[in-house]
């Protein structure tokens, strides 16, 4: 059985690889190279497997919520992807090194660390990327 | 082949324990214990896998698959409090999993036949919450 939750968080980023010219920066990512870079509101679905325990639940939702706020939401939400994310430091801050990322700080401790499925990333709503735990 | 038809139910719950203390429950569910119940627009896809009939070109009837849901989960469900009107609710806590797997043994014995099963019920308890149950643990 799974369960899937979905957040949200907002913000901006700039695709850009520095070792690349500005014309190749530019046909490479097209608008998404803008200079002073641009924002999304990204939706985040978690998705955790297993049976449900004593309780009914797969997994706690306060326990979901609380570990997603945490290492996620207040660590992505209303930043500057290029700026102000430690980690993103020298990596181009696309949806799909965003969602390794995130995988990332979802996989490992805590209580059901090991029955994370997978997790979704939405840039918009017409382009989704999803990992498998 | 898959084909999924989605019904929509509205019904209030409390997810608590009986044999636990309010201040465990609380611990446990949050705001979802509230002892007087809340409600949900609930929505549920259920999946159906088959070989399309060669002479109807159809799955599985869908008026027939509706009048099923109708039956077995809109009917019972729909505009009640799960945990005092809908059995095994008074004695199973109605969480999403659980009322997920409910809707899924009401429906399996009706949607089972040589060239189709029962495949998944999804269950969104709001637009940010859902189970997937397939059968099985």
């Amino acid at each position: 059985m799974r369960l899937t939750r979905r957040y949200r968080f907002a913000a901006s980023h700039r695709l850009d690889v520095p070792a690349f010219s500005v014309e190749e920066n530019r046909r490479l990512f097209g608008k998404c190279n803008n200079p002073h870079g641009h924002g999304h509101d990204y939706v985040l679905d978690v998705t955790v497997e297993g049976p449900p325990d004593h309780t009914g639940q797969i997994v706690n939702r306060e326990t979901l919520d609380t570990l997603v706020r945490e290492r996620i939401l207040q660590r992505l939400d209303h930043r500057n992807l290029n700026k102000d994310v430690a980690e993103l430091a020298g990596i181009v801050p696309t949806t799909e090194n965003l969602a390794v990322l995130i995988r990332g700080a979802l996989s490992v401790d805590w209580p059901l660390a090991s029955r994370l499925k997978k997790i979704r990333v939405s840039e918009t709503d017409r382009n989704m990327f999803e990992l498998e735990a | 082949m898959f084909l999924t038809r989605k019904a929509e139910f509205s019904a209030s719950h409390v997810c608590s324990n009986p044999d636990w203390t309010d201040a465990e429950n609380r611990a446990v569910y949050g705001m979802a214990a509230n002892p007087n119940g809340h409600g949900h627009n609930y929505v549920v896809e259920v999946t159906v896998e088959g070989e399309a009939d060669p002479l109807t070109g159809m799955v599985f009837d869908l008026r027939e698959l509706k009048q099923v849901l109708h039956e077995e989960v809109i009917e019972p469900m729909d505009h009640r409090f799960l945990n005092r009107e809908v059995p095994p609710f008074d004695r199973i806590t109605p969480t999403t999993e659980n009322v997920a797997i409910e809707i899924w043994k009401r429906l399996k014995p009706r949607i089972d036949g040589p060239k189709i099963r029962l495949f998944n019920v999804r269950l969104y308890e709001t637009a940010d919450l859902y189970v997937d149950y397939g059968g099985g643990a």
